[in-house]
């Protein structure tokens, strides 16, 4: 049986080539090639620009705070065009870091050609991989974002301290894919009005996506961090989650 | 070699080896349709080896592995060093872990068989997947106190691990934490106990039960069996079989979802080898099956989330002299020597 299959697949193939090859005579206009979009993530707080380097920030609340980490998970990316159709990336997931530059940037490779006029995509890992066992790459548990007591993937870290924290420590992990408490959220950014992203083989569009970190805190629940300054999943994670929902913005468009 | 079940390869090896068979390069005449990959009686597992098909090679992998201190922070502790293969894979005599630097847990170290079959794992179900279950003792500083991408480095800085990764997963790469899980998913996977006095009773063979154990599965069944449920002898369910009346301060289950009626449920651990993993319950309380026993009669405390099966005027189960004995001499009956005797499961020679 074993000894077959490459015979097969080599036959498979030779046969797939000819319908292609028919296909494509029999039809004028050549397969418009896809083309490539970086995505690329910007972290500032308020006004300022986030820095892990001591900066102190004020949220919502008047409580100040310092920021040593800041990582997230961006998963499964869907470009939308005009006319509603959209592009669903496979095997979409990346870690964000702000320690990481080149982790902040984000190429999108095999995107069909045509304008765009939107993207969307998920805070967090989705439940189908929190559940699949073992992953690699981006999924790797080795990243560090995942528990294994409960588990499942820390979508979103924020790391710091505060004065106003009882223990004076940050540590917001979020996570949870599972109701009550799934933290998961999809995000749909229309670009800016009138922009549309122009996808074609001979360019690589950049777009510039900005998350706001003090947009965690505030929104539909402003946390103090005299009261909560600590969440691992759970129902306190949702709070922040339902936050995140409004942490990114699109901003220019480059080529 | 790649094979696309473990049991169709383990018989294929022995039978080439036995018979010396020089055509046993090819595997076209064996139908898998023959092989049954479980024992009869057992539903489908959970964990059906689909993206990570069972070869020898893996499977003696991650056996290596599971016997390796190189797991741990200062090689010290193996996934081993706690389940221990005559214990069947508990720690006998332990009610909670010793980890790296003799440091003490919380909880008691649960047996291991059968794992394919569970859809949830630890005594609170924390852990969803079987491939990774390793990574909480890995990580927990009472345990392991390693941290992952250290474990690969060293997996990686060692030849014949790189080696040994690369026959059993079929690359020329370097070792990452999928091919680490995966080979003890493969080892942990194929520790299946279904070979007991009582599996023998449930083949037809009726001498394999004294009539006193005879009596006592009576007993267990009217008795115990709603949430021992003969088979795997649990019904993979979270419940609060009585320990603590108060708050526990460990609140089992409701770690997990923070729901207050999960506060003091504990996940139904089958009873297979249950004659061998002394202490019981999920801290080790008990150091007997009669405490156990007595536990149930005389000693279930009331609660906000007490099992209902176990509420009444008297809580518990009321258990008369005769049905204790009775009992008592059927748990030993789940004692599968065969499983605790199987050389493949054991530490293998260096
Ligand atoms: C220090 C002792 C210790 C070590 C070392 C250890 N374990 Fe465990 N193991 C435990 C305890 C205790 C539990 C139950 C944990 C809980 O409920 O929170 C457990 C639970 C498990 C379970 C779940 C069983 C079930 O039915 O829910 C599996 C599987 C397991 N361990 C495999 C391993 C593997 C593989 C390793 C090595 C990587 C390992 N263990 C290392 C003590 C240990
Ligand atoms: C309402 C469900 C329920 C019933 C009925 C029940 N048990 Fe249990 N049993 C449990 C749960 C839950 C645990 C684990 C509790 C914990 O550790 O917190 C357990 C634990 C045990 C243990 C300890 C196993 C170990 O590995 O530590 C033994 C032995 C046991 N039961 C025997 C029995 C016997 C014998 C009966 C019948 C007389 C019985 N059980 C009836 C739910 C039940």
């Amino acid at each position: 049986m074993k000894s077959l299959m490459p015979r097969q697949a080599a036959l498979l193939s030779i046969i797939l080539t000819l319908m292609l090859s028919f296909s494509c005579s029999e039809d004028p206009e050549a397969v418009p090639q896809s083309g490539e979009v970086t995505l690329v993530f910007d972290h500032v707080v308020g006004n300022f620009p986030l820095s892990l380097e001591d900066l102190e920030y004020t949220n919502a609340n008047g409580d100040g705070f310092r920021v040593s980490k800041f990582q997230y998970y961006i998963s499964n990316l869907v470009f939308r065009k005009a006319d509603g159709t959209e592009y669903h990336q496979p095997e979409s997931y990346y870690l964000v870091d702000e320690s990481i530059p080149s982790s902040k940037l984000v190429s999108v490779k095999d995107v069909p050609p045509g304008d765009y006029s939107g993207l969307s995509f998920t805070i967090g890992v989705d439940s189908a991989r929190n559940v699949a066992g073992a992953q690699t790459g981006a999924l790797d548990p080795a990243n560090g974002m995942f528990w294994s007591w409960n588990t499942g993937y820390v979508f979103l870290k924020l790391e710091g301290t505060s004065p106003q924290s009882k223990n004076g420590g940050l540590v917001f992990h979020t996570g949870g894919f599972q109701a009550p408490h799934n933290s998961l959220r999809t995000v749909s950014l229309p670009f800016l009005a009138g922009q549309k992203l122009r996808v074609e083989a001979s360019r690589t569009p950049r777009v510039s996506l900005s998350a706001d970190v003090l947009r965690l805190f505030q929104g539909v629940n402003t946390i103090r961090f005299s009261e909560l300054s600590s969440t691992m999943g759970g129902a306190n994670s949702v709070k922040v989650a339902d936050n995140y929902t409004r942490m990114f913005t699109v901003g220019h468009m480059r080529e | 070699m790649s094979l696309s079940s473990f049991r169709l390869g383990r018989r294929y090896v022995l039978l080439c080896a036995a018979l010396g068979i020089a055509a046993c390069g090819s595997e076209q005449d064996i139908t898998p349709a023959e092989s049954p990959s479980f024992p009869a009686g057992f539903p489908e597992p959970i964990y059906s080896y689909r993206n990570n098909p069972v070869t020898e090679e893996g499977f003696e992998l991650g056996r290596a592995l599971f016997y390796d201190p190189i797991l741990s922070k200062d090689g010290s502790v193996s996934c081993g060093s706690c389940h221990r293969q005559e214990a069947a894979f508990a720690d006998p005599g332990s009610p909670v872990t010793q980890g790296v630097g003799g440091k003490e847990g919380s909880r008691n170290t649960p047996a291991l068989a059968n794992l394919r079959w569970s859809r949830a794992f630890f005594w609170d179900g924390g852990g969803n997947h079987l491939e990774l279950v390793p990574l909480a003792p890995i990580t927990n500083p009472l345990e392991m106190g390693e941290n992952l991408s250290s474990v690969i480095r060293k997996l990686n800085r060692d030849p014949e691990y790189v080696q040994a990764f690369r026959k059993a997963f079929q690359h020329r790469d370097t070792v990452n934490s999928q091919q680490l899980f995966r080979a003890l998913a493969q080892f942990m996977g194929e520790l299946v106990s279904a070979g007991s006095p009582y599996d023998q009773f449930q083949n037809g063979k009726a001498e394999a039960l004294t009539p006193e154990q005879k009596k006592g599965l009576v007993v267990f069944k009217g008795k115990c069996g709603t949430c021992h449920q003969p088979g795997l002898f649990t019904d993979h369910s979270f419940r609060n079989n009585g320990l603590d009346a108060d708050t526990p301060q460990d609140t089992g289950r409701h770690l997990v979802t923070e729901s207050p009626t999960d506060v003091g449920r504990f996940k139904v651990p089958s009873l297979r080898n249950v004659a061998l993993t002394s202490p019981y319950m999920h801290d080790g309380r008990f150091g007997t099956l009669q405490q156990v026993l007595e536990h149930y009669d005389t000693g279930v405390r009331r609660s906000a989330t007490l099992d209902p099966a176990l509420d009444g005027p008297t809580p518990g189960i009321q258990l008369s002299q005769a049905e204790k004995r009775q009992l008592l001499a059927f748990l030993q009956s789940l004692t599968d020597q065969s499983f605790i005797g199987n050389k493949r499961f054991a530490a293998p020679r260096p």
